[in-house]
This record gives C-alpha cells, sequence and structure tokens, in this order.
C-alpha cells in the first residue's frame, strides 16, 4: 500500500511539473505574440485611450510580475478575462465546452464500439478477405489526415449525397459527420490494435490448454482471449483521448463545430490570451489525469505490474 | 500458416504486426514493400526536383477565362487541364507537381531538426543519467501533455508564418519520439561491455558516444525518421489548411485543399487531387517506415 502511495506522489509531483511548464510556454508565447490592445480599439483611438485599456487589463506592469500573476490566478482557477469577449476567460471556455464535450465523447464512443469488434473479428478470421480488407481500410484511415477526411465527408456526403448538413451544431445529424471525422483515427487505431492483442492472445499457452478442454470457439475466444488481450486494448484507447483533444482542434475548424478547439484558433489570432491559456491549460490537465487514471487502472487490471 | 504462431511471444508486446508475419514469410515481401516505399519518394523528389520542366503550366499564372474549369483534355483557354483550374484559372497539375516541393522541402528538413534533437536529447539523457534525464523526460511528457498543435498555432501567430518557422515548429514536433526511443535504447548500451571498454581506455564521452553508442542506434534513427516523415508532410499540409503554413501564391498541398474548400460544391477537383496526393505519400510513406523496422529493427515495435 505504502508503495502505491509512493508511486502516486511520484507521478502526481511529475504531473504538477508538467502543468507548470504547460503554462509557463504558453505564457511566453501568447506574450510575445504581440499587443492585443491595438485589436480591440477603432483604429483611430487616442493614445490616452489605449494606455487606458492596456492598465485595466494589467498590461503595463512589467512581464515578471505579470508572470508572477499569472501563476497565481492559475493556481486558483482564475485565468483572467477574456480580451475579446470581456468575460471571465473561464466562463466563456465553460460555454464552448459542451461542444467539444459532446464531439469528443461521441468520437469515442463511436470508435470504441466500432473498433474493437472490428479488430476482434479480423483477428479471429485472421487471413480471410475480411480481415484483409479491414486492416486495408484501418491503414489508409490512420494515413488520412484529419482535416481531408472531413472535406471529403462534407464532398461526398453532405453535397454530393445530401445526406447530412456540412457545419454547425445542432441534433445528431450534425454531430454524426464531425465525430467520424475526429474518430477515424482512433478506431483505426484500435481495431488494428485490439486485431495483433487478441491475435497474441490466442497464439498463448492458455489458449491452447483452453481449446485441448475441449471448450468452445466461442467461450475460447470471450473469456481466454478477450480478457488478456483487454489490457493493452484499454490503455490504448484511453490514450487516444490526447489524439481527439489534438483532433478536436482541426475538426472542429473545417465543421465550424463551435468547441473550445475553434474557439481556441480563433482566440489565437485575436490575441485573446486569457482564453488560449484557459483551454490549453484544461487539454493538459484531462491529459495529464487520464495518463495518470490509467497507469492505476494498469494496476488494477494487471496484478503483474503492480508496485511491490 | 497459423501453426507456424511461435508459441512464446515477446515480452515487448506488438501491437502493429500479427505474429504469424513475424516468422520470417513476410521478410521478403516487406523488403520488396520498402524498397517500392523509397521509389515512391524519390520519384516524389524526382518531380518537386523537375517541377519546371514536368508541370505543364506557370502553377501561378492566373487565367480568368478559365476559372473553375474541371478536369478536361481539351483546351478552353488554348492549355490543357488534365486536373482542371481553380477559383484564379490556376492549373490544378502545375499546382500539384510544384506544390510537392513545399511538402518534400518542409519534411526533410523538420525530420533533420527533429532528428538533430531528439537524437542528441535522447542520447545525453540515456548516458547521462541522474537530472538531465529528468529534466528531458519532463519536457517530453510537458510537449505530449497537451495538442501540438495548439502550441504549433501559437509560435506561428508569433513569429509570422513563414518557410523557416515552419521547419522549427513541424520538426521541433518531433524530438519526443527520438528522444524515448533513443534514450532506452542508450540506457541498455552503456551497461554492456564494449562501453566500459573503451571508457576504460580512455575515451571521452562525446568521442564514446559518436564512435561507439551512435552506430549501435543508426538503424532505429533510420525507422524513426521514416515514420516522422509521414508525419511531418501531414501537419505542414494541415498548418498550410489552416491558413498558417506557406503563404499563397506558393502553391502547397494544404493551402490548395484550403483554397479549394469554398468551392467544394462547384469544383470538387481544388481539394479533392490535392488532398489524395497527401493522402497517397502519407500511406506509402509511414507503411515504408513500418516495412524498415520490421527489417532492421523489430525491437521498435509499438514505439
Amino acid at each position: 500500500m505504502r508503495s502505491v502511495l509512493a508511486f502516486l506522489g511520484w507521478r502526481l509531483g511529475r504531473a504538477l511539473v508538467v502543468l507548470w511548464l504547460v503554462s509557463t510556454v504558453v505564457f511566453v508565447v501568447m506574450r510575445l505574440s504581440g499587443d492585443p490592445v491595438p485589436l480591440l480599439l477603432p483604429p483611430d483611438a487616442p493614445h490616452s485611450e489605449i494606455l487606458r485599456v492596456r492598465a485595466e487589463l494589467g498590461l503595463d506592469r512589467p512581464l515578471p510580475v505579470q508572470y508572477a500573476i499569472f501563476i497565481g490566478n492559475t493556481l486558483r482557477g482564475d485565468f483572467g478575462r477574456s480580451i475579446h469577449f470581456r468575460e471571465p476567460a473561464m466562463t466563456v471556455v465553460a460555454g464552448y465546452l459542451g461542444a467539444t464535450l459532446e464531439l469528443g465523447l461521441t468520437a469515442f464512443v463511436i470508435a470504441a464500439v466500432l473498433a474493437i469488434p472490428i479488430g476482434l473479428l479480423s483477428a479471429v478470421r485472421r487471413n480471410t478477405a475480411l480481415d484483409h480488407v479491414t486492416m486495408a481500410i484501418a491503414l489508409v484511415g490512420q494515413a488520412t489526415p484529419t482535416f481531408f477526411l472531413g472535406i471529403l465527408f462534407i464532398l461526398v456526403i453532405s453535397l454530393k449525397a445530401g445526406l447530412l448538413p456540412t457545419s454547425g451544431r445542432g441534433d445528431w445529424h450534425n454531430l454524426l459527420l464531425p465525430a467520424l471525422t475526429l474518430g477515424a483515427f482512433t478506431i483505426a487505431s484500435v481495431a488494428r490494435l485490439t486485431r495483433s492483442a487478441v491475435l497474441e492472445s490466442l497464439a498463448a499457452d492458455y489458449v491452447r490448454t483452453a481449446r485441448a478442454k475441449g471448450l468452445t470457439e466461442l467461450v475460447v475466444v470471450t473469456k481466454h482471449t478477450l480478457r488478456n488481450a483487454a489490457l493493452p486494448i484499454i490503455t490504448i484507447t484511453a490514450l487516444q483521448v490526447g489524439t481527439l483533444l489534438g483532433g478536436a482542434v482541426v475538426t472542429e475548424s473545417v465543421f465550424a463545430w463551435p468547441g473550445i478547439g475553434r474557439l481556441c484558433v480563433q482566440s489565437i489570432y485575436n490575441r485573446d490570451y486569457p482564453i488560449v491559456q484557459c483551454v490549453v491549460f484544461l487539454s493538459a490537465v484531462t491529459f495529464i489525469v487520464i495518463n495518470l487514471c490509467v497507469d492505476l487502472l494498469y494496476g488494477v487490471l494487471d496484478p503483474r505490474v503492480r508496485p511491490r | 500458416m497459423a501453426s507456424s504462431i511461435p508459441a512464446s511471444v515477446p515480452a515487448e508486446a506488438d501491437f502493429q504486426t500479427l505474429p504469424a508475419e513475424r516468422a520470417g514469410g513476410g521478410a521478403r515481401r516487406r523488403q520488396r514493400l520498402a524498397v517500392a516505399g523509397l521509389a515512391f519518394v524519390v520519384a516524389l523528389m524526382l518531380v518537386a526536383a523537375a517541377a519546371p520542366w514536368l508541370a505543364p503550366q506557370d502553377p501561378v499564372r492566373q487565367s480568368l477565362r478559365a476559372r473553375l474549369v474541371g478536369p478536361t483534355l481539351e483546351a478552353p483557354d488554348g492549355r490543357a487541364h488534365v486536373l482542371g483550374t481553380d477559383h484564379l484559372g490556376r492549373d490544378v497539375l502545375s499546382r500539384l507537381v510544384y506544390g510537392a516541393r513545399v511538402s518534400l522541402a518542409v519534411g526533410f528538413a523538420a525530420v533533420a531538426l527533429g532528428t538533430l534533437v531528439g537524437a542528441t536529447l535522447g542520447i545525453v539523457a540515456g548516458f547521462r543519467g541522474g537530472w538531465m534525464d529528468s529534466v528531458v523526460m519532463t519536457l517530453a511528457d510537458a510537449q505530449l501533455a497537451f495538442p501540438f498543435i495548439l502550441l504549433a498555432i501559437g509560435i506561428i501567430a508569433v513569429l509570422g508564418p513563414s518557410f523557416p518557422t515552419l521547419i522549427v515548429v513541424v520538426g521541433l514536433s518531433g524530438w519526443v519520439g527520438y528522444a524515448r526511443v533513443l534514450r532506452s535504447q542508450v540506457l541498455v548500451l552503456r551497461s554492456r561491455e564494449f562501453v566500459d571498454a573503451v571508457q576504460a581506455l580512455g575515451a571521452s564521452m562525446t568521442r564514446t558516444v559518436l564512435m561507439h553508442v551512435l552506430p549501435n542506434v543508426v538503424s532505429s534513427l533510420i525507422v524513426i525518421a521514416t515514420l516522422e516523415l509521414a508525419r511531418a508532410i501531414v501537419l505542414e499540409a494541415t498548418l498550410s489548411f489552416l491558413g498558417l503554413g506557406v503563404q499563397p501564391p506558393t502553391p502547397s498541398w494544404g493551402g490548395m485543399i484550403h483554397e479549394g474548400r469554398e468551392y467544394l460544391d462547384s469544383a470538387w477537383w481544388i481539394s479533392t487531387f490535392p488532398g489524395l496526393v497527401l493522402m497517397a505519400t502519407s500511406l506509402v510513406v509511414s507503411r515504408t517506415g513500418d516495412a524498415l523496422r520490421d527489417l532492421l529493427d523489430p525491437t521498435l515495435r509499438g514505439a
């Protein structure tokens, strides 16, 4: 038990250092990108007005002071007021978060529900036409750039076939294409991984024993193979959440999906630092927490890797 | 075939290839795949280099009379547009040929930069250990902790989109892959007798690393660099698609897809052809990397 706590403590400490590094890099990059104030005011605004707004946003203070304030506020979960929206950054981001969660979760669920059975079937029917075709599609899926897949979907399914809308957010009609676009890489990766994990497991001694005992193939596959193959599948599937976070930036831009990815890209153009910092920070926290959970899950699922 | 699967599978889980292929039967097929992939890359390089002679037309020459002409063998403005023209009447095929220059130039330069930075940091971290190792690995964790595309967009917004910026950003996006793999390999090599021996003979760290450690990790480097090339080309295209890459009127595949997006309904060919070429390049290069990995360095599977 003590070693588990020590392991947790070590991982948490590392996660905090990583978070500090991430926020510092974002702070530096965003401050280097120039003064946002001229973008906020009309071009003919008097100099005094520019100075007033700068002071209002705290941009007139020396950089180290700004940095200290930034770190202090971040620790309290306060990312400052959005320069563009004139509202607390957290409030703005929270308003866009729902759309991204909806998109990301749908993509994730589609991926898990489609990819794991595909991979399993492909492994059980290995070297058949079914296996070759699905794996070829998976390979192409992994190699296709997300944004081009989105364009292809819009072209073929929305514009030519007229089946689904090209952009925006509404009911499931709007959700399907972006979610498939975002999930495609994950579907392909998880399907390929499931296939190899199951194949690996099918070749193991305990499966031979199970077959020798005269168990049906169904029992062999579900009880003996899948359980042992579950570990790498769960790990990689969970880690794909990180890929989805990055992919959301591009997917949301292609489909004009009003989520935090698109918000962040627009905020970078607007030099709206607080929003960018908030989005990046939240993404990093999500990613780190998921990694941590995967590590812990590993210990729960596989007694062999538990720290002694 | 199934009976030849070795019962004792390696502890290092292989997530990409099935055990049957590992049994050696696929080696020749892999060799052919690797050779074909390299031939494709060389052919693409030749196309890029010979663009002025191969491209049927000037890639930036506009023609108002031939705007949004579909793929045709006829010649509406006295020139054939095999893959059609874009919204400014520029020849899509010619832009595609010239676009290979940007993809390959950024791809190779970025891979070179990533290799240099990643391999150096990885080897130093693995060889020296201690705080250097901790610093490098924490940096790697930090970079992997959030979507790099956001950082890339931020950096490009600061420095302004340009060729060198693009190379630096795409190059730095890839260093972690090299650093992690090389670190773990060097950690193992460090404790081998031949390293002790050359150090006992008085070789400096630099000499030990360059003359004795590096040759042992070259095959891994080649494999990672090939896989990184595919990633770099796609990242460059993604950034160009978002308007942050090479600026117009210089043709790039990602930029062409971006420009064609507005005209998807009326002129599908503007976005589709560069997209298909990009997809094919990404697929072939990453498959070449997979094949090279299986041939040169099977331990890297799943890395």
